[in-house]
């Protein structure tokens, strides 16, 4: 008991010592919570590896060098990051609108089966890559977006939470993609050439080009991610639609009495959303896989939550968070390969970091309301004035 | 009217009560005896619901005594005070939509076999209480599916399940339709007759007049008379209620109305819970004239400031502004036809917290040209206006940059004030533009309202202050149950006939 009260006080010193250094040395106050969501994660992931009877530091060592060891495992780590970036700019664009977008994982099908759709009509191999790449990518955008928009429809037609409506949503398409590319009676999307249930190989001209032959490929589609990046961080910050989403996000109330068309702001915030999922599924198909497999995308809309809420939903420290995120998925088989510790400790040090960056938002969202409740100056105010 | 029938169940001795910046209730003292009906009489803000949120264990004293039954007593929180045999139905019920009756009414205070409800003991229970009070109740029945007046039958039962002796009725009739009222009475002497003690709160004459034994006036934090229902009418009333004689006018010269700007005509609209609260109003303001709307709180002043800007849908009638119908147009359009509009809750519509100065006070014109080129926010001409806002309207602030929640209540109503007073005004639509607002600020904002008047703006100001009503308006419209009840010369008007308008829709003083 006492033994554990010792360690308690010892941790607790530890991480006074390590908030002192973030906050007064180093002045990172915006990001310490993510910071701190991180190191504390890696911690406990370091306390999981021991346990297996895993020396941490080796463990860790193997992955930072799976992570950025060497050209080859750089190139593969931001390769695996890219789409990360397009699912969680899903989040963090309908975030600023006040809304609550966990439809990306539904939002990358939608915009990765349009892209392989169109990328794998016959036509395609007849434009000259100019011409025919942009199309892709603006299929998947189109798709993502389609899907994203409906659930800011649903939301001002009927009121219906888009929490609720996009997961649903993603339970749609996911089982709609998977009768799609599994089913041969009829054939619908599937490449009967294969023996895995998937779509037709789109057009050579439709491929985006590869900036490294790593493993993953890593291709052009990041050069859109990124500057999609740039972009939002523009529209969102400087623009006056930019304002308006902020507006609508900080006091819906205050926004229609000023004159915005609140539920015009909803819904393209959500279309725009799952366009960024839409956009990350493209590249994808068209960079790496050159194919629709519903599989490619697992779980990466929901990492997408978790990476944007990382960043605080900043569109540029997306990128940042993207590839810590990426690159660890990309570092762990080093891991697994050298000290033996499995993937999955790298899935449950991320599945931490999500639930320490997201309980302190619940923590800080419930003081912030019970202020308002409690300022008796506040509630005097309004009728003590006679 | 029930008889006093026993000693001194309630006695309040000298209780003070300050909060930052006003003393609610100042040596304030009162006595309830068994069976009586004690109504607590005063305008909004008087302190009214303070003092008997302290009886019920809400509020602590600063100062001063409370005995129930003798016994003096010092509540930690109301479940002190229902041990005490104290009830308190509130203004807003405190009820859970999709539970029933019965799942309401022992909410707290289950009646359990082991660990399973017992509802239908609990059934018993209630049937037999709303027999002995006359307080028809079906305790199956969802909460949510009753009329206003239901639930309020439904929090008395609540309250008498708990035993309660002493209630404390907060504006009881406020909710209710006049129907309801008379079947409201009949419950409250069914109860005093047999034995319970009544504190009733509400601003109606008519009413106290109706039920009371005794009344006690208070003002401003002040018990300013305490009479019997006999020795009263609505005039005394009236006046103790309204009090001080000197009306604090602001100089203004005589106004030179010009042609009608806003008509407004049979105009319906609904409060969020869906209750019709503007009943077919009718009303004009000219150019160059401040039109006042007196009314007591909840007489339709929110609804009718809101279907007017458009942020409200009209259920009927018609609004023209400028001689165009403008019934069912956004509040963008409205604006931009030159209408502004200080809303009445300065933090829900006003201004945006986390919002810069700058941010907040272009708020209805940052995609005007000169804030917004294609698209793209130009943060100098932003900032720039906005230093000559807060320059001209005396805003005190850091900065522009600094955000908006940073300021104090008087300073972040004057950026609102500023924000809508600037711009090609034809109309200005003003919700309580002074509460809550220090003296220094109150005048500066009349001030800026005359001068838009004397640009001949028309100006509708909705106030609950009559002292701002009386002083700002050329003519005074009193709202009572979603219509004007009279509409008089601000020249010619006292504060007791308003006040009579006021409480009882009518300056004979019948309702």
């Amino acid at each position: 008991m006492s033994a554990a009260k010792n360690a308690n006080a010892g941790i607790g010193r530890a991480a006074s010592q390590v908030h002192r250094l973030l906050t007064e040395a180093w002045r990172l106050q915006p990001l310490y919570v993510s910071l701190y969501a991180i190191l504390l994660s890696f911690v406990v992931g370091g306390v999981l590896i021991s346990i297996i009877g895993v020396n941490p530091f080796t463990a860790y060592w193997a992955l930072l060098r799976g992570m950025v060891g060497g050209g080859d495992q750089i190139a593969g780590s931001v390769a695996r990051s890219v789409p990360f970036i397009g699912s969680a700019l899903a989040l963090a664009f309908a975030f600023r609108a006040g809304l609550f977008n966990i439809g990306a994982e539904g939002q990358l099908l939608a915009g990765g089966i349009t892209a392989a759709y169109v990328g794998a009509l016959s036509w395609m191999s007849d434009l000259p890559g100019i011409v025919a790449i942009p199309l892709i990518l603006i299929a998947g955008t189109l798709g993502g977006a389609f899907w994203g928009g409906i659930p800011g429809v649903l939301r001002t037609k009927t009121g219906a939470h888009e929490v609720i409506s996009t997961i649903m949503l993603n339970s749609l398409v996911l089982f709609g993609v998977r009768w799609m590319v599994n089913s041969r009676d009829p054939i619908v999307l599937r490449d009967t050439e294969s023996t895995v249930p998937r779509t037709d190989p789109i057009a050579d001209t439709a491929v985006l080009p590869e900036l490294v032959d790593s493993q993953p490929v890593l291709h052009t589609g990041l050069l859109a991610l990124l500057g999609i990046c740039f972009v939002v961080a523009f529209v969102l910050n400087r623009t006056t639609f930019g304002f308006e989403v902020g507006t609508v996000g900080l006091n819906p109330h205050a926004s229609h009495y000023a004159g915005i068309n609140v539920n015009r702001v909803i819904v393209i915030s959500m279309a725009a959303s799952g366009a960024f999922a839409g956009l990350a599924a493209a590249s994808e198909i068209s960079g790496t896989n050159g194919f629709f497999q519903p599989g490619t995308f697992f779980l990466m809309g929901f990492d997408g939550i978790a990476i944007a809420l990382l960043a605080r939903t900043n569109p540029v420290a997306i990128i940042a968070a993207a590839l810590l995120w990426g690159s660890m998925l990309s570092g762990a088989p080093l891991m697994q390969q050298e000290a033996d510790v499995s993937i999955d400790v790298v899935r449950i040090i991320q599945a931490m970091v999500l639930l320490f960056v997201a309980a302190d938002a619940i923590v800080r969202y419930l003081f912030r309301v019970r202020e308002m409740d409690q300022s008796p100056f506040k509630a005097t105010s309004i009728e003590g004035s006679v | 009217m029930a008889q006093a029938s026993g000693g001194t169940v309630l006695e309040v001795e000298g209780i003070t009560k300050a909060f930052p910046g006003v003393v609610a209730n100042d040596d304030v003292s009162l006595t309830l005896n068994q069976g009586e009906i004690h109504c607590l009489l005063g305008e909004n803000g008087a302190g009214k619901s303070t003092l008997v949120n302290m009886v019920f264990g809400l509020y602590r004293p600063d100062q001063g005594t409370i005995k129930v039954r003798g016994e003096e007593v010092h509540f930690e929180d109301s479940g002190d005070a229902i041990a005490r045999g104290i009830g308190m139905v509130h203004q807003h019920f405190q009820l859970i939509p999709v539970f029933t009756v019965a799942e309401n009414i022992i909410l707290g205070n289950e009646v359990t076999k082991g660990a399973f409800l017992d509802l239908d003991t609990a059934r018993r229970q209630i049937d037999a209480l709303a027999e002995r009070y006359g307080l028809a109740v079906d305790p199956d029945a969802t909460v949510g599916e009753l009329s206003v007046g239901e639930q309020q039958r439904v929090e008395l039962v609540k309250a008498l399940f708990r035993d309660a002796d002493i209630l404390i009725l907060d504006e009881p009739t406020a909710v209710l339709t006049p129907g309801e009222v008379d079947d409201f009475f009949g419950v409250v002497e069914s109860l005093t007759g047999q034995g319970k003690s009544i504190i009733f709160i509400t601003h109606k004459l008519r009413e106290v007049l109706a039920v009371a034994d005794r009344i006690t006036v208070l003002r401003s934090g002040r018990v300013v008379g305490t009479t019997t229902a006999e020795g009263a009418t609505q005039q005394s009333l009236a006046n103790l209620m309204v009090g001080r004689d000197v009306v604090f006018r602001v100089d203004k010269a005589e106004a030179d109305p010009g042609a009608p700007v806003v008509r407004v005509q049979g105009l319906r609209s609904q409060d969020d819970r869906g209750v019709e609260t503007v009943t077919g109003l009718d009303v004009e303001v000219r150019a160059g004239e401040i039109f006042g709307i007196a009314g007591v709180e909840g007489n339709g002043q929110r609804e009718l400031v809101e279907t007017i800007c458009g942020m409200r849908p009209a259920t009927g009638g018609r609004v023209e502004m400028l001689g165009q119908e403008t019934t069912h147009w956004t509040p963008r359009k409205i604006h931009e036809l030159g209408v502004a509009h200080v809303p009445e809750n300065r933090s829900k519509h006003g201004v945006v917290a986390q919002y810069t100065v700058a941010d907040n006070l272009v708020l209805n014109r940052y995609h005007h040209r000169q804030f917004s080129q294609r698209g793209v926010r130009n943060a100098a001409a932003i900032n720039a206006e906005a230093e000559e806002l807060v320059e001209q309207f005396d805003v005190r602030t850091p900065g522009v940059d600094a955000t908006i929640d940073t300021l104090s209540g008087g300073n972040q109503q004057k950026v609102i004030v500023a924000r809508e007073l600037t711009g090609d005004l034809k109309a200005l639509i003003v919700a309580q533009p002074t509460r809550g607002l220090d003296v220094g600020s109150i005048e500066f904002i009349h001030r800026k309202i005359i001068e838009l008047r004397d640009q001949g703006v028309a100006v509708l100001l909705v106030s609950a202050e009559l002292d701002e009503i009386m002083s700002l308006s050329d003519r005074i419209g009193v709202l009572y149950r979603g219509r004007l009840a009279g509409t008089v010369d601000a020249a010619d008007a006292t504060r007791e006939e308003l006040g009579l308008l006021m409480a009882t829709g009518s300056a004979e003083g019948q309702s």
